[in-house]
């Protein structure tokens, strides 16, 4: 009997995973409607209830995938995974007019060199505080704090230690899922409610899949502004941590 | 045809994908330099344009209104694949820096959002007689 329902799920696993995600999804809505009386977004819980799916699936499997490591759920990877999130953050694009672009070009070309700097910095005064002095070590953790991925991509780049890689990709973690449960709740007092502030506001987090669930949670009408800047973001973060991030702490330290 | 809509977006993907790989290999760098962000330019410039009318109107729109529609389904299922547990075993280091920096960069939203604004501002008043 479990080994009948486990073949048929793995055999079907992405469509086992658009049902699960449906019901989640139907469960959080009615959750936010009779719970909060829609104060809460639906999506903000149900993101909230993915997170906390994903904590106990990396805890009961020890897996780094969440509740994709759990065989009966896999389809959730492919679901989640960066094909399908990138393909359907273009498809928010649609309707979207170049004016709009256009008007806060300028501001969102300034905020992502701004976010990644300013995370840079935040990251390794963190660092110094908590009594590294290696530059190697400061700058990776830094680089952490810009996005999970450009922590061990300088790390390795800079030839930082396995361990230190690791802390910087748990900071880009906390970063990125800060970034989706925060965002609803702060959007209002920092002005995230029109396509300028969200271009803007992509550029400063720039960590896509915590820009792209917060602004979900937030406001769907801003994806498609807040994704657009955030992609670039782990680009330019790549590029400037080993190189000129690098030379400014080794020459600090 | 709703395949139209569909193979459009995913045109857009294909060849913004490639220029952000390609302008990943030319700087260097391991990493796909804005490469959703150059494909979201493109399906903007298509279905703005007369020339894609056929390719982003009408039946073929509903294959790309569709996927905008599974995007906050699909952002759920990649919350659920986050690895949460690294996060939270991370440490109080990993925890204060990831913290800091969003604190931070939640701050400077509405400062850098003033640039453009007050650009804006400047223009008009530039143009004014």
């Amino acid at each position: 009997m479990i080994d009948l329902i486990e073949s048929v799920f793995i055999r079907n696993s992405l469509v086992v995973a658009f049902a699960v995600i449906g019901v989640t999804i139907w469960f959080s809505y009615l959750l936010a409607d009779k719970l909060t009386a829609g104060r809460l977004h639906g999506s903000a819980i149900a993101i909230a209830l993915g997170l906390l799916a994903a904590y106990w699936g990396g805890t009961v499997t020890g897996g780094s995938k969440g509740v994709a490591d759990i065989t009966l759920l896999g389809g959730i990877g492919l679901m989640g995974g960066g094909m399908l999130r990138d393909f359907a953050i273009v498809s928010t694009a649609f309707g979207v007019h170049l004016d709009e672009l256009k008007k806060a070009g300028l501001a969102g070309v300034v905020s992502i060199f701004a976010g990644v700097i300013v995370s840079f910095i935040v990251g390794a005064a963190v660092a110094v505080a908590f009594g590294y002095t290696d530059p190697i070590a400061i700058t990776t953790i830094g680089a952490g704090a810009v996005t999970y991925i450009v922590g061990p991509v300088t790390g390795e780049a800079i030839g930082a230690s396995g361990e230190i890689v690791t802390l910087s990709v748990a900071a880009g973690l906390v970063k990125s899922i800060l970034v989706m449960i925060g965002t609803p709740l702060v959007a209002r007092s920092i002005g995230l409610n029109n396509p300028q502030s969200a271009m803007v506001f992509g550029g400063l987090m720039g960590t896509t899949s915590g820009v792209a669930a917060g602004l979900a949670a937030t406001d769907p009408k801003l994806v498609p502004y807040g994704a657009m800047t955030a992609t670039f973001y782990t680009g330019v973060g790549c590029l400037l941590g080993p190189s000129v991030l690098f030379f400014a702490v080794s020459a600090l330290f | 045809m709703i395949i139209y809509g569909v193979a459009l977006l995913s045109t857009c993907l294909v060849i913004g994908m490639l220029i952000g790989q390609a302008l990943g290999a030319a700087l260097g760098i391991d990493a796909n330099v804005g490469g959703v962000g150059i494909a979201m330019l493109l399906l903007v410039l298509a279905s703005n344009s007369a020339k894609f009318q056929l390719l982003s109107s009408g039946a073929s729109a509903q294959g790309i209104q569709f996927w905008s529609a599974m995007y906050i389904p699909i952002v759920v299922a990649m919350a659920a694949q986050q690895n949460v547990a690294a996060a939270a075993s991370g440490g109080l280091l990993a925890l204060v820096a990831g913290v800091a920096a969003v604190v931070v960069s939640f701050l400077l939203v509405p400062v850098i959002s003033r640039i453009g604004n007050s650009g804006a501002v400047s223009e008009q008043r530039g143009e004014a007689p």
